[in-house]
């Protein structure tokens, strides 16, 4: 018992050699530490203090009014426009991340047989990365090159509103309708994906087909696994993407806010929506992170269940002890005051 | 059914004939296990096809409608290929953007805040890979955690300390936060540099210290050498990046003022109407606004970057395969 005490107290002094090289690490990192500092944190600060003032820019000064609670209540139950370009965001992530994700893989899947002209293809499909950006992305959709003519998006949308409550049945009407960009969304995706794909090893497959298993269950049994963290990576990097995008309504409610004449508006208005943006962006992050992350594979999670059982037994086990010793001690006390009185066999107790 | 349990043996061997010819059908067309049918092959080609039809479309749409005279446009017979090559168009959208001068801004804005981003990430990126330090755990929870955060929630601050500092509509705010390893997308950069060194092997460096080489020398002469793909990448992407934005361009680096020094394409593209309208009434050019003059301005903020990946197009398909993102 006291071995592994010790053990567990005992830490090892870093040497001379390695606070060297640590110091070497942190001068290698100093500048980006010193960015977290004057860009993310104080920033961050800052725009927590903001959100509970009423902001007024004047030429000679900047006035902070203290606001309390008043631009939160302003930005839910005053306008409309804030809460609902929030749910909509929520929704046409929750629907569009998995679209995306489930289309780069398909892609890359069928990319990734043997397939001639293979790189015109990932020539193509790479293509929108280099050109997406926000004003560009406007003005194709504005002049109507994002949809394509021959599609029925009505037909689509009253063909599912037959199954589907009505509001299902419009987002994904509105998916149809804004298919390309949906699928341009997709480009480093179905890169990141393929490059996963041809790093699984042949040997697994070879050996599954020999086993009799067909290509349906290879995949759910030897690709979908393999490349599962990948996945994760494009759902996080997909949503960052639509998050920040100049597409996104609410960047651009954020940016007029900031900039608005108003005198209710302003930069205390802007940074208490930018935080609430920021809260929604993250709980989204979390909510696909917690469906796809990795969870522990059986062996580990074997391991661990071990390892509890031995600390419990340890418990126990010093537990046992200590009840022991205090039982010796009280018998012995007892012994001493005469308390027992055991057989010395002289005949009668 | 009943003709291949007759018991006639005449029959029953015609059956298996047939048998023997509709399973060959079969296996030509969905293949084996060994190797892929025709159909299979069909199917696969097709949906490719189609997709990258898909793909092209708005670029398509874009080219065809900005080649398109006045006449082609309200002709209804017209749909894909104008009568004539109309290029009018192109040479108005250009007066109007200022092609030439944006186009140069465009340049600078993208390409030093990439250089800085590119030699600072790299440096990071190698102290979070090689060495081991007090915190460096946290210190990348911080990072990713840096790349999850919207930019807007400390765009506000950063925008008023820029103005104090009074760098806003200067280049000097895109510059700043590069140096300091917060440029666009640094996060990203930065992994793909981690990832990238830690494949480096650990005997290298070791060999180059024993050779006497400091940590510094060691750096330049072995890790930067030896990452040169990841380079590459992030060369491409933080140039492609810094192209592409719009939001943050126009807030730091152009100022939101009216008459602004510093823009790129991707801003004239999204003032294209107004500032088209102006130039117009004072009868600059030659026709009114419509979309072909539109697509065409369109055309022209993409045409630079679209030359560049028809060039460096290997880099850029190979960049995220050689980035290491994917682990080996």
């Amino acid at each position: 018992m006291s071995d592994l005490k010790k053990e567990k107290k005992r830490v090892r002094k870093p040497g001379k050699l390695e606070k060297r090289e640590a110091r070497m690490g942190y001068l290698f990192v100093a500048p980006w530490l010193i960015g977290v500092v004057a860009f993310l944190l104080y920033p961050l600060g800052q725009s927590f203090r903001y959100m509970w003032y009423n902001i007024r820019i004047t030429p000679v000064e900047t006035k902070f009014i203290w606001y309390g609670t008043q631009n939160f209540s302003q930005i839910w139950l005053e306008s409309a426009e804030f809460p609902q370009g929030l749910v909509t965001y929520i929704w046409k992530t929750i629907v569009e991340v998995p679209i995306i994700v489930v289309f780069a893989l398909i892609i890359a899947m069928m990319l990734n047989g043997k397939i001639r002209l293979r790189g015109f293809f990932r020539l193509l499909f790479f293509l929108p990365v280099i050109i997406v950006s926000g004003p560009v992305m406007n003005m194709l959709v504005s002049e109507g090159a994002a949809t394509i003519p021959a599609m029925n998006v009505q037909a689509i949308v009253s063909a599912f509103g037959r199954f589907l409550p009505d509001k299902a049945a419009s987002s994904v009407g509105e998916i149809f309708s804004n298919m390309i960009m949906t699928l341009w969304y997709s480009g480093v995706q179905i890169l990141i994906f393929l490059s996963a794909l041809q790093k699984v090893d042949p040997a697994l497959y070879e050996a599954a087909k020999i086993d009799g298993g067909s290509g349906w269950e290879c995949f759910w049994k030897i690709t979908l696994p393999t490349i599962k963290p990948m996945v994760l990576l494009n759902a996080i990097y997909t949503i960052i993407f639509m998050s920040s995008n100049e597409q996104n309504e609410l960047i651009n409610m954020i940016k007029n806010a900031m900039f608005s004449g108003t005198k209710e508006k302003g930069y205390g208005y802007a940074s208490a929506m930018a935080w609430m943006y920021s809260i929604v962006v993250t709980l989204v992050v979390v909510l696909f992170f917690l469906l796809l992350g990795s969870k522990k594979d059986k062996y580990d999670r074997a391991v661990r269940r071990y390892r509890r059982q031995q600390k419990r037994e340890a418990r126990l086990q010093k537990k046992i002890q200590r009840r022991s010793k205090r039982n010796a001690r009280k018998y012995a006390s007892g012994v001493r005051r005469n308390k027992y009185k055991t057989y010395d066999g002289s005949g009668d107790y | 059914m009943s003709a291949g349990t007759s018991t006639k043996p005449t029959t029953a061997a015609g059956t298996i004939k047939s048998v023997l010819t509709k399973d060959k059908l079969r296996r030509f067309v969905f293949g084996t296990r060994e190797r892929t049918g025709v159909g299979q092959q069909i199917l696969v080609y097709g949906l490719l096809i189609c997709i990258g039809f898909v793909y092209l479309y708005p670029i398509l749409y874009m080219i065809s409608t900005s080649l398109m005279s006045m006449e082609d446009l309200l002709d209804t017979s017209v749909k894909w290929i104008p009568g004539s090559v109309y290029l009018q168009n192109y040479r108005d959208a250009a007066k109007s953007m200022e092609f030439w001068k944006t186009f140069g801004k465009s340049i600078a804005i993208s390409a030093v805040p990439t250089l800085c981003n590119v030699v600072i990430c790299m440096m990071v990126g190698y102290g979070f890979a090689k060495y081991d330090f007090k915190g460096r755990k946290i210190m990348m929870g911080i990072l990713i955690f840096s790349y999850i955060l919207p930019s807007q929630v400390t765009m506000i601050p950063t925008y008023v300390l820029y103005n104090k500092m009074g760098i806003v509509g200067t280049l000097w705010s895109f510059i700043l936060p590069a140096v300091f390893g917060h440029g666009l997308n640094a996060p990203i950069f930065i992994l793909i540099f981690y990832q990238f060194f830690r494949q480096v092997p650990k005997v290298l460096m070791e060999a180059a210290s024993i050779d006497g080489a400091g940590h510094l020398k060691t750096f330049f002469r072995i890790a930067v050498p030896s990452a040169i793909p990841a380079i590459i990448t992030v060369v491409l992407f933080s140039f492609v990046w810094y192209w592409n934005e719009a939001y943050l361009t126009s807030l730091y680096v152009q100022g939101l003022s009216g008459d602004a020094f510093w823009t790129n394409l991707v801003i004239a593209v999204k003032d294209f109407d107004m500032s088209f309208n102006t130039k117009a009434s004072v009868g600059d050019t030659a026709t009114s606004l419509n979309e072909s003059v539109r697509m065409a301005a369109t055309a022209l903020s993409i045409m630079p970057l679209f030359v560049m990946y028809l060039v460096l197009q290997r880099h850029f398909v190979e960049s995220i395969d050689r980035s290491g993102i994917t682990g080996e």
